[in-house]
């Protein structure tokens, strides 16, 4: 506890110096080429597909539409059932064509329920409900409009807003970092957003720290960034923000990460299993700042991002301003079309991302780049050999953890020894797997083997529920049973008293009527 | 000759009066056997085993009444932990006891159901909810697929379906396997 108190006043320092976070990579940035051009937006489809999954930890929303219906721009048309997950809003306002199941951005190429609409082309809004005064609001109702407005963590996590900032106000937080590191090649999206939207940025990051209740703010950019930082600063000047800092971070990658970023911001670790509230500490992407000053300043809900399109695949790269929904194929055709070359198209960065099969799908609130590569980007499927224990991929995981050794547990199906050994720590950065020299698919093996820990732990929660119930039906059973032997007893009992009773009233009734034959005898005699 | 004797019998009559005392002071709740061997039972309490509950079953593994291999919901992963648990060697699934079977949920056909309560009655795990003479209807979440409400439904109104998969549902697959392969 003490220690905890201890870490919690070192974390105050935040930004003052530099540290470093273990591991990682110097990688060619890439990033310049979608950086040329200021942000465009993508004029309007022909027909927007807004899939109903877009929030993590969640099932897909439940559509409020039908086909047929006339919607306004930033209406909601689908509501998850747990409340505090939000919404998702019509990008455009326009008529449902349809609630369908199709092609949507997705790991593993599955389908999903799309609400189709077919914009009007008057973009009328619906009813906008902005936090009036919102310097000096209330935090639940910034929290609040935030939540009704769809807000999730634009950084890819896709996290919902007003969960996470309500759940780290609750432990108490003293600095809100802004999380403008994307550490990952080629993207740019939040480079560009600060470049172009610094006001809506720095707007953000003090609704934000009002709502979680934080002293200061530090928006962390990086130092390749170049005239982000001046950009910044200056809108800072403009704008009466008090206790907001700007600090530039080596470009490191996984940087981006928000418990490498709080390492190199603070020198500190945030514990496995914990969270940055256990330092006092709030992360959320610069995308989500602003996000957030729209819906709080203006009213309007999440309903549109800055997305990246790069790669030597696509003819003009640069980035887009793009409706939820718009499908990939609109975008890639802003950009002047694909090259020639290209072989593969991935959402996400050359990291982490995952290669869509189609760009038939729309973009959705976790897209922060789509990347079309051509034949010279992509290394050719080596073979894979035997791990030689180099220890190349322990040297440069930023989790501090053991690849080599995680990949031996999880090749043996050893989950439960590979998550002891802190699995769940693994942030998926893919460093190993690409430093391995046996060209061993060591982030295929780590997102499986997470899925497989998840996949167990929830069947074991299943299995102690059917326990719990099957052991409670047992218990009431036997109460039950045990019930109506006692009545019966207690029955037989009453019975046997009654007869017992009887049995005295007859004797009574026997000691009188010999009394008075004795009586009557006497009389005889006299 | 008494002198030898007298204090080993005596040793002897203290550390039996000890442990004994011992034996009942700390007595074990349940038997920590049947509780390892249990926790590896898949809970569906679907007696296909011979037993009336994961419980029994367990109990009777721990006692030697029981193989290891006469539980088809937990299949031959299930039987390959309980024999690592015992140090015994595993054993191919006992076809008598059934087959393994993805998992299932009971869905009760509402328009046919007429209220009987005898599947509520069967139900192991009270997953099923419903009073006399009105409709039942299975809570999905709680239901472990064991087939128990099946035998009494007088109408045959309940129907074992596969659980619908579910985006959520979706995992990386193993690699060096096609994508898609949930």
């Amino acid at each position: 506890m003490q220690r905890q108190a201890e870490a919690v006043e070192r974390a105050r320092l935040a930004g003052e110096r530099i540290h470093h976070f273990h591991g990682g990579l110097r990688l060619r940035h890439n990033k310049k080429i979608s950086c040329e051009v200021p942000l465009e937006r993508v004029p309007l489809p022909a027909r927007l597909f807004v899939p109903l999954l877009q929030h993590a930890g969640s099932d897909l929303a439940n559509a409020l539409v039908q086909p047929g219906q006339a919607v306004l721009k930033g209406e909601p048309i689908g509501a998850y059932e747990f409340p505090d997950r939000g919404f998702v809003h019509a990008p455009t306002s326009g008529t449902i064509v349809a609630i369908e199941n199709g092609p949507i951005a997705h790991p593993g190429g599955q389908a999903g329920m799309r609400v189709v609409i077919e914009p009007d082309g008057l973009e009328r809004w619906t009813t906008l409900s902005p936090c009036p005064n919102w310097p000096g609001a209330d935090p639940q109702d910034l929290l609040e409009t935030m939540r009704r407005a769809g807000l999730v963590g634009l950084g890819g996590a896709v996290f919902p807003t007003s969960t996470k900032v309500q759940g780290a106000g609750a432990a108490g937080v003293h600095t809100l970092i802004l999380n403008g590191a994307e550490c990952e090649p080629y993207i740019s999206c939040d480079e560009m957003l600060m470049r172009e939207q610094a006001g809506k940025v720095i707007a953000g990051a003090r609704i934000l720290r009002r709502a979680v209740g934080a002293e200061r703010a530090i928006i962390a950019i990086e130092d390749q960034m170049g005239v982000v930082e001046q950009v910044l600063k200056k809108a800072l000047a403009a704008s009466d923000a008090e206790h907001v800092e700007v600090v530039r971070v080596t470009t490191i990658y996984p940087e981006g990460g928000e418990r490498q970023l709080i390492q190199v911001l603070t020198g500190l670790e945030v514990p496995s299993g914990g969270l940055p509230q256990d330092l006092g500490l709030l992360v959320q992407n610069v995308g989500t700042a602003a996000a957030a000053a729209d819906a709080v300043i203006e009213g309007k809900p999440l309903i549109e991002r800055v997305v990246t399109v790069s790669g030597n695949g696509v003819k003009r790269p640069r980035n887009l301003v793009a409706l939820f929904g718009t499908p990939i194929s609109a975008l890639i055709e802003q950009c002047g079309g694909y090259e020639d070359d290209v072989q593969r198209l991935v959402l996400g960065g050359p990291m982490m991302g995952y290669a869509l099969p189609t760009d038939a799908a729309p973009v959705i609130k976790a897209a922060n780049c789509i990347l079309a590569l051509t034949a010279k980007d992509i290394q050719a499927p080596q073979p894979e050999m035997p791990c030689i224990r180099c220890g190349e991929c322990a040297r440069v995981c930023p989790a501090v953890l053991l690849p080599q050794t995680l990949h031996w547990q999880a090749s043996n199906g050893q989950w439960d020894d590979a998550r002891d050994s802190g699995l769940m720590d693994c942030i998926e950065c893919g460093c190993c797997d690409f430093v391995c020299p046996s060209h061993i698919p060591l982030l295929d093996w780590f997102r499986h083997g997470k899925g497989m820990v998840r996949k167990r732990a929830a069947e074991q929660a299943a299995a102690d529920l059917a326990r719990q119930r099957f052991e409670a039906r047992e218990e009431r059973l036997a109460r039950i049973k045990q019930d109506r032997k006692d009545r019966i007893a207690a029955k037989k009992r009453q019975m046997s008293e009654s007869s017992e009773s009887k049995k005295k009233v007859a004797e009574a009734l026997e000691r009188a009527r010999k009394a008075r034959e004795a009586r009557s005898g006497g009389d005889d005699k006299q | 000759m008494l002198e030898a004797v007298l204090p080993i019998a005596v040793l002897g009559l203290m550390f039996g009066l000890g442990l004994g005392w011992a034996a009942q002071r700390f007595r074990a709740d349940s038997d920590p056997v049947v509780d390892q061997i249990e926790a590896i039972l898949p809970q569906t309490q679907c007696a296909q085993c011979g037993f009336p509950g994961c419980r029994p079953y367990a109990e009777a593994i721990a006692s030697g009444e029981a193989d290891i291999n006469q539980c088809p919901p937990g299949g031959e992963a299930g039987i390959q932990a309980l024999a690592d648990l015992l140090g015994r060697e595993p054993l191919p699934l006992n076809p008598e006891n059934g087959v393994e079977k993805p998992p299932r949920v009971a869905v009760i056909d509402e328009k046919i159901c007429i209220g009987c309560t005898l599947c509520i009655q069967a139900c192991p795990v009270d997953a099923i909810v419903g009073a006399p003479k009105l409709m039942h209807t299975v809570i999905a979440s709680e239901c472990t697929g064991c087939d128990l409400c099946l035998p009494p439904c007088p109408v045959d109104c309940i129907d074992m379906v596969e659980r619908p998969a579910s985006l959520m549902d979706w995992r990386w697959p193993e690699p060096g396997r096609k994508r898609g392969a949930a």
